[in-house]
């Protein structure tokens, strides 16, 4: 039985109320709640992905070479999914604090903390789809190796940094969003965060993306992502319900 | 004035105490020094002119606003220490009806009642009791204001709340909409209620007691019977 049920006064009988609702159904509910808005307003996916696209026409012409590999091609790679993580990161939160969510969300008897995994989920969402329109463009205008010997590793990599993406991106979104500099706040407290993310990704990556293929992703690289990850994620756990009060 | 001042006061349990209420924006005074007391299943009216912190009292009592001095009690419980004892017991319908502009007005309450553990069945007897059934399916970007405040009002009262916090619920709604949505709201839901107006005429009369705010004071707390019309037309000069 719910608080909500046991607390309701015996005048008005909540005959509605059936039961708590679970950590799990919360996020369910606010997920859901989030693919659906994105998919009928397209504000966010499309244009994260079409900056990618353009940011690597822009390089495949300034640079004016056949391709790039190694490192160079991990760095404008990793660079340019940061960038365009940033726009996906600006609008998160933007619809609930614009049409009410936020209170709507506060005044309901559940752990905030749902409502990090429920946009972190969703962040993630949006950068698998990013990486699957970004990554055969870079392939196609900028990679000088074929990306086939790198696909079995590559989604681990970039995987592992969407992760560290979506966790501090949510936290630095509920924390701009309130603010009335929140365009630009969120990149100016996300950049920094996020380097990290970067470097890993790069590094990790970079191996990967060289003419000759000659060794897997840098484990020590990825072992520095996946605990930057738990790090971050264990902090937004910890300050995501202060973040939101008032 | 104190705390007694309530038409609550006595051997009825108090749904609201508040003593000495203050909460500042910055240097200023949104609300200061407010004290009443509320009765379970009563109704507090709440007038002044705008800005005198009528919302701001709404949202300190829906645990969306701290006090910064004072004590506060709602339900029984102190906030801001138990807030989260109240959340879920209160229901709040404010400026902003809290709805997804792209979601249906079924999905809206679909998504919040998933938030507050309540059935599905909840969903069609609100969208029915609200006239809302035909076109619960339809973006809410596309209904008129009224039709949203009465998607907004079905959302506030969807968990059956024991305190309806209420920010002229009457705004944009035609006469068939108030008398559709005054089961759920008004004062035969049975509910304890804060009522914030701009229409003194007609919602004193359903009161239990009267709160005219002034620039964040406590200009008046009476029982409607014994409020004056200079008192009610001083609030508004």
């Amino acid at each position: 039985m719910s608080a909500v049920t046991e607390s309701a006064p015996a005048s008005t009988p909540p005959q509605a109320v059936v039961r708590g609702p679970s950590f799990a159904s919360v996020v369910a509910a606010l997920l859901r709640k989030e693919l659906l808005v994105e998919l009928r307003t397209l504000e966010s996916v499309p244009g994260m992905s079409l900056f990618a696209v353009t940011v690597f026409v822009v390089f495949h012409f300034a640079l004016n070479k056949d391709g790039v590999n190694g490192d160079e091609a991990a760095g404008i790679l990793w660079v340019t999914l940061l960038l365009a993580a940033l726009l996906g990161i600006n609008r998160l939160f933007v619809a609930d604090a614009d049409e009410g969510g936020f209170d709507g969300f506060l005044l309901a008897p559940v752990d905030r903390g749902a409502l990090l995994v429920a946009k972190a989920l969703a962040l993630l969402a949006y950068l698998v789809v990013l990486e699957l329109v970004a990554v055969p463009a870079f392939a196609l205008l900028l990679l000088e190796p074929s990306l086939g010997p790198a696909l079995p590793d590559l989604p681990g990599v970039l995987l592992l940094g969407d992760v560290g993406v979506a966790l501090i991106g949510t936290l630095v979104a509920a924390l701009a969003v309130r603010t009335r500099a929140r365009d630009l706040l969120g990149p100016l407290l996300a950049l920094p965060l996020l380097l990290p993310v970067v470097i890993g990704g790069a590094r990790a990556s970079a191996p990967l993306l060289t003419i000759t293929h000659a060794a897997g992703p840098q484990l020590r690289w990825l072992v520095t992502l996946a605990l930057y990850d738990l790090v971050f994620g264990l902090i937004a756990y910890a300050v995501f319900d202060f973040l939101l009060e008032d | 004035m104190t705390a007694d001042s309530g038409a609550g006061s006595g051997a009825m349990t108090a749904a609201l105490e508040l003593e000495g209420l203050t909460r500042r924006y910055g240097e200023r005074e949104a609300l200061a020094d407010v004290w009443l007391s509320l009765g379970a299943g009563q109704t507090l009216v709440v007038l002044g002119p705008n800005g005198a912190g009528k919302t701001t009292l709404l949202r300190i009592l829906a645990t969306l606003l701290r006090p910064h001095a004072g004590q506060v009690r709602v339900l029984g419980e102190m906030l801001p220490d138990a807030a989260w004892a109240v959340r879920g017991r209160i229901g709040l319908l404010g400026h902003e009806p809290l709805l997804y502009r792209e979601l249906s007005a079924r999905e809206n309450l679909r998504f919040h009642a998933r938030l507050h553990g309540v059935a599905r069945e909840r969903i069609e007897e609100l969208l029915a009791a609200v006239g809302m059934a035909r076109r619960a399916d339809e973006p809410l970007r596309t209904l008129s204001r009224g039709m949203t405040q009465r998607v907004a009002i079905a959302r506030a009262v969807l968990h059956d709340p024991e305190l309806l916090l209420l920010d002229e619920p009457r705004a944009n709604l035609d006469p068939a909409g108030s008398e559709l949505v005054e089961p759920l709201i008004g004062a035969s839901s049975g509910r304890t209620r804060v009522l914030c107006s701009h229409d003194p005429a007609l919602d004193v009369a359903g009161a239990d007691l009267v709160l005219g705010l002034r620039a964040g004071r406590q200009a008046l707390l009476e029982r409607p019977e014994a409020l004056g019309e200079s008192a009610v037309g001083e609030l508004y000069r």
